[in-house]
Formats: structure tokens, sequence, C-alpha cells
């Protein structure tokens, strides 16, 4: 095997690793951390609103949390 | 109120390090034990000596390089790494819990890595097969292991406590395994995962807040606070989403 293809097959191993770890099967749970960021960022960073950010960031959190577990909850029902 | 604070931080970064190192460390055993009693323990443990050299390969490229990355974007990225990371795992362990997924089985892992190496060719004084999967399964559990400690421990400006912790985790956990041999299954895993993920993603969100300069009441005495909501937010999921007796509602794979 020369040098480039190892390289090339390292550097795919490397990105299919963290797409499984941070996407995998719960796509919906890496697009709502990015919503998250996001927001908040918006929130604290420029409307400089802490207590609104307290708040939201968590919520948020919990809300993805909720309606991914309610995705696969009925996906397990209606089978 | 300064040893308060300080100790809550370092209770829940202990917390988290602790119980995710070993449920990774009863994972990667239950392979490591298959795989010796079947092909032989010289190949199984040349396997998980050349996963420890590759993994602290990694620790010592990635270790440095992190701790001259600015808190804050690190805490930011690594925030938003553990708030998925953690969603992902509460997920799993609340479908788990409510009786919609299958627990994880390690006498079923167990036998079913021993049926799929007898069928293979017998093993000889240096056997390839036993090696790769002890090094496979000693590398991918100990590559959420190195992740989790970097993580934690840089952000929280405690790579130490953190590495320290996850060496306690894995020697302990070794030497149950050690006594308990194939009894794995015993370890109360979904607990201990609904555990961390709570853990996870309560610093996730901490450190999501702090890299975008939020402020938290409190400072660390909030993950506390953290810890006390997502727990309570687990267990009303769970007691939602559980089927009523009447209903048979089938396993979900993801």
């Amino acid at each position: 095997m020369n040098k480039s293809t190892l390289v090339t097959r390292l550097l795919k191993g490397f990105a299919m690793f963290w797409w499984d770890f941070l996407v995998g099967d719960t796509p919906e749970l890496f697009v709502a951390a990015l919503v998250i960021i996001g927001a908040v960022a918006l929130i604290s960073e420029r409307w400089h609103a802490n207590t609104t950010a307290v708040i939201v960031l968590p919520v948020l959190a919990i809300v993805a949390l909720t309606l991914s577990v309610k995705r696969a909850s009925d996906a397990a029902k209606r089978k | 109120m300064l040893a308060t604070t300080v100790s809550s931080g370092v209770v829940v970064l202990v917390g988290a390090v602790f119980l995710a190192c070993a449920v990774e460390m009863v994972e990667a055993l239950t392979i490591v034990f298959a795989v010796g009693h079947t092909r032989g323990w010289r190949s199984a443990f040349e396997g998980v000596a050349a996963a420890l050299v590759a993994l602290a390969a990694l620790v010592a490229v990635f270790g440095p390089a992190l701790i001259h990355v600015p808190l804050t974007w690190l805490r930011l990225v690594v925030g938003g790494v553990l708030l998925i990371f953690g969603m992902q795992w509460l997920r799993k362990a609340i479908l788990r819990s409510s009786g919609l997924k299958a627990k994880h089985d390690e006498d079923a892992i167990y036998q079913e890595t021993v049926a799929e190496l007898e069928n293979l060719t017998p093993g000889t004084n240096r056997d390839r097969v036993a090696f790769v999967m002890a090094f496979k399964g000693v590398f991918l559990e100990g590559l959420e292991v190195v992740i989790t400690v970097l993580t934690l421990g840089t952000s929280a400006h405690r790579l130490g406590l953190a590495s320290v912790t996850a060496a306690v985790a894995l020697v302990l956990v070794a030497i149950i395994g050690a006594v308990v041999a194939k009894q794995l299954s015993s370890v109360p895993e979904n607990a201990m995962k609904m555990s961390v993920g709570v853990l996870l993603v309560t610093y996730g969100t901490f450190w999501v807040g702090e890299g975008l300069k939020v402020k938290w009441p409190g400072n660390d005495t909030f993950l506390l606070a953290f810890v006390a909501l997502y727990a309570l937010v687990c267990w009303v999921l769970v007691t939602v989403i559980k089927p009523r007796e009447s209903s048979n509602p089938q396993k979900v794979d993801a």
C-alpha cells in the first residue's frame, strides 16, 4: 500500500469515526445541538440577555431530547 | 462558599469520568474475556497491550494540543460534543428503561463473540483473529474513555484528576471483572449509562453556556441543579413512554 492511499484511508476512518460518534442514527440530536448553540449565541452575545440564556439553553436541550425519544418511541409502538 | 463551589464541580466531574470509564471498561472486558477463553490469553493480551499503546499515543499527541486551545472555544466545542453525546446516551437509556429497546446484555454479547470465534479455525501461539478482536474491542471502547477524560479534564482544568479517576475506574472494573469472570451482566449497566448521560448533558449544557459567555447563577454549584433537572426529565420520559401492559410494542434497534 503506498503512502497516499494509507493517508487517505486514515483520514476517511477518522472522518467516519466522528460522523458515527456525533451524528450516527440520531441526526436530529446533532442538528438540535447546532440550533441550541446558535440560539444561545444570539441571546447571550448579541442581545446580552443572560437570564433568558440561562433558561433557554436547558429548555432547548430538554425539548430536543423529548422529541428524539418520542420519535423512537412512536416508531417502536407503530411496529 | 468557595469550598462548596469547588466540591460541586469536582464531585460532578469525578462522577461523570468514573461512571463513563467503568461502563466502557465493562464492554471492553466482555470482549477480551470472550477472546481469551476461546482463543487463548496470549494473543488476547497482546491485542490489549497494542490497543493501550495506540491509545497512549493518541493521548500524547492530542492531550498537550488541547491545553493550548483558548478556554472559551474549548468549552464551546467540548460542550457541544458532550451535549450531543450525552443526549444520545440518555435517549438509549430512556428507551431501555421503558422497555422499548432491548437492554445491553453482556452475557449475550459474550456468547455471540464466543460463537463467532469458535466457528473460525483453531488458534495458534500467535492468533491473528484473537489479537485483532481484542485490539478492536479495547481500542474502540478506550477511545470513548480517552475522549471523555480529555474533554472533561481539559475543559474543567482538572486533567490530572480526570486521568486518576479514569485509571481508578479501569483498575477497579478490571479487578472486579477478573474476580466475577463471566458475570459482568450483573453490573447495572443501564442505570450507570443513565447516570453518565445525565452528567454528560449537565456538563455539555454548562460549558456551551460558558463558551457563549452565559453567567450561571452560583457558578459551578449550578451543575447540581442541572443534574437534578435532567434526572427528573429522564424519570418523567421513562414513565410517560413506558407501554401499558396490554400493548405489545416492538423493540427498536436505534
